[in-house]
């Protein structure tokens, strides 16, 4: 694979986290390192293990292939890999990837002398991950809380937790991670249109700058954040709509064991109302 | 920089001391209701069981008595439903009756001193009657919902007058003029202070509306149930949560709520104790309202009812499944003088349309 004109100018050695410079080099245009070797080990193991499971299972049906974790009974100790130990080593080779891919993405960041922003911003997905199988599942006390692995199996999994707690919409950090993904959908499409806009002008015109789209935005809402500022408050909603997904299920069962709308009554008590 | 840090910090200490005020600490003891991984189970704190098993101690019962001798009907004026019991057991049952719902008040509670025991002088006394017989008919011809453990009057009443859980039509609050009562969107006691509709007793627990509300077709086809419907479903499943102590999940899987295939069994019997309670509101307690004293009835004058915490109290068993009638035996079946009522056919699907005049809750019409 060719390599872009100003690409060799980031190809520098160093700025491992651990192996030294062992790892350290490029295959193709892909970089390497000890976190790319760990992030291929755990992903290739897990997702023969996933392979392995479909097989035990009943269906091929992409859709109901289900992996499903240990029986409550078994607590926090191990399974039998027919019923639920699978899940719970395929739980360890997901988490090993996707903690690998962050420290991977950390050690390019280092070579190319940027701040930690991708590595921070992706590690809130697997915190939520890592919440939903690990960290909820061991303050219950059983791994057999953590979803299933099948598509629609994890679907059902989480409709049947919702009402656990009879109406999770009024979980007030579900409420507030709901309102982020939908203000992050919200940003991003109006930040794209605006890019689009900029960049795609009519015939016979140039290309706009940022002038323009400032004066776009403070035309149609009065303020225009401006091109670092969309961004910065891009990944703040980003950061927080799975933030406080991680919040809103870690709370459901380990802070709070009945219907949600019941936690609502320290506002139906108020002293205000009296 | 170093006080903003501190701000900072102070603020999170007690903006998360806040959050945790509200709620309740791990580690919780969970049970599972479902195949592994289906989410179906139930979390409980320690704390909230233990209070449970504490609300639910049996009473000792009292020592048991010779069923033979004079029969109380031969002996005692005026006995309509238990005189086939011998004098012992008939007395026997009157005590244990005073200590289940009138402890304090004994034996005045139903019978006017010196005037004898015979007299019907006290409402309380023809409440008694109906519903020692809504009892006898319960344990006998509800064997789907009550098999098992039985129901005694001390199931509901647990030493008072009037069982702790009963409910009357509810016609809502009062709005400003030209408003209309919505009767939702407030905080529902009856559908766990969420914001679903007021009483969703009177649809199905007093009339006899089935909540079918899952749509059988991909699109909703002709002759479906409006969502504002639905919502009374839903608000009568919160109340099924709240009064037995357990979530949705412990009958429905909630994928796909309406089928029985994947329902757990717990659903059947719940099925049978929607009609159960339907016939106590409508057999036995509907026919006293009139002649209830003012203070026992509703804002529309209708005497309380019955719902599934008016037994249940928390519990997903009364008493946590502790079986009273087998100390009662009295109590079991109907009178056998009476000629043999035949069994309820409980399978009888209701009708499906129902009377909304029947209501007389303003806001539904």
């Amino acid at each position: 694979m060719s390599m872009m004109s100003f690409e060799k100018k980031y190809r520098v050695r160093g700025g491992t986290l651990l192996g030294g410079d062992l790892f350290d080099f490029w295959v193709g245009p892909f970089y390497v390192g000890f976190f790319g070797i760990t992030t291929l080990f755990f992903a290739v193991t897990g997702t023969a293990l996933i392979f392995y499971g479909a097989a035990l299972g009943d269906t091929w049906n992409i859709w109901r292939i289900n992996i499903a974790p240990p029986d409550l009974s078994y607590g926090l100790g191990l399974a039998p890999l027919k019923e639920g130990g699978l899940w719970q080593i395929i739980t360890i080779c997901a988490t090993g990837a996707f903690v690998s891919w962050i420290l991977r993405q950390v050690e390019i960041s280092r070579k190319l002398g940027m701040g930690l922003h991708v590595p921070f911003a992706f590690s809130f997905a697997v915190l939520a991950y890592v919440t939903l199988v690990i960290i909820r599942p061991m303050l219950l006390g059983a791994w057999g809380h953590g979803f299933p692995y099948g598509i629609m199996s994890h679907l059902d999994w989480v409709s049947n937790v919702g009402y656990q707690f009879l109406h999770f919409h009024y979980n007030p950090a579900h409420m507030l991670a709901v309102t982020f993904f939908f203000t992050t959908a919200l940003a991003l499409s109006m930040h794209g249109s605006l890019i689009l806009m900029a960049t795609n002008p009519r015939e016979g015109e140039t290309v706009k700058t940022g002038e323009h789209e400032n004066t776009y935005f403070r035309d149609d809402i009065g303020y225009s954040i401006g091109a670092l500022g969309i961004h910065r408050l891009g990944m703040f909603v980003a950061v927080s709509a799975a933030f406080w997904s991680a919040v809103c299920i870690v709370i459901s069962g380990p802070f709070w064991t009945r219907g949600w709308p019941e936690w609502w009554n320290w506002w139906l008590t108020l002293p205000i109302w009296y | 920089m170093k006080t903003l840090t501190t701000k900072l910090f102070a603020t999170a200490g007690l903006g998360i001391t806040l959050l945790l005020g509200g709620c309740e600490m791990p580690p919780p003891e969970s049970t599972q209701w479902g195949y592994r991984g289906t989410g179906m189970e139930g979390v409980y704190y320690p704390s909230t069981l233990d209070e449970l098993a504490a609300n639910n101690i049996m009473p000792e019962a009292l020592p048991a008595v010779p069923a033979g001798g004079p029969k109380s009907k031969d002996v005692y004026q005026n006995v309509q439903v238990l005189g086939d019991l011998s004098v012992g057991e008939f007395t026997r049952l009157m005590a244990a009756i005073t200590e289940w719902v009138s402890p304090e008040e004994g034996c005045n509670y139903c019978h006017v001193a010196g005037e004898g025991f015979a007299a019907d002088t006290l409402y309380t006394k023809k409440v008694a009657r109906v519903m020692i017989q809504m009892t006898q008919n319960a344990n006998q011809n509800w064997n789907q919902h009550v098999g098992g453990a039985g129901v005694t009057c001390y199931t509901c009443h647990r030493g008072k007058n009037v069982p702790e859980y009963v409910w009357n039509i509810n016609p809502g609050h009062t709005v400003a003029g030209g408003m209309k009562n919505q009767m939702q969107n407030v905080a529902s006691v009856a559908a766990g202070l969420s914001s679903l509709p007021i009483d969703p007793f009177t649809p199905y627990l007093l009339d006899a509306r089935n909540g079918r509300h899952a749509g059988t077709t991909a699109l909703r086809d002709e002759g479906g149930v409006s969502l504002k419907e639905s919502e009374w479903g839903y608000s009568l499943m919160m109340h099924f949560s709240s009064a037995l102590g357990v979530n949705c999940t412990y009958c429905h899987n909630s994928r796909a709520f309406s089928r029985w295939e994947e329902s757990s069994p717990q659903r059947v019997t719940a099925w049978h104790g929607i009609r159960m309670v339907r016939e106590m509101n409508n057999e036995y307690v509907d026919p006293t309202t009139d002649w209830l004293p003012p203070h026992r009835l509703g804002k529309l004058g209708d005497a309380q009812k019955v719902n599934c915490e008016t037994c249940h109290q928390g519990a997903y068993k009364p008493l946590l499944g502790a079986n009273m009638i087998k100390d009662y035996p009295n109590l079991a079946r109907l009178a056998q003088a009476e000629p043999e009522a035949p069994a309820e056919d409980a399978s009888e699907d209701m009708p499906e349309t129902m009377e909304m005049g029947g209501m007389t809750t303003g806001g539904y019409q």
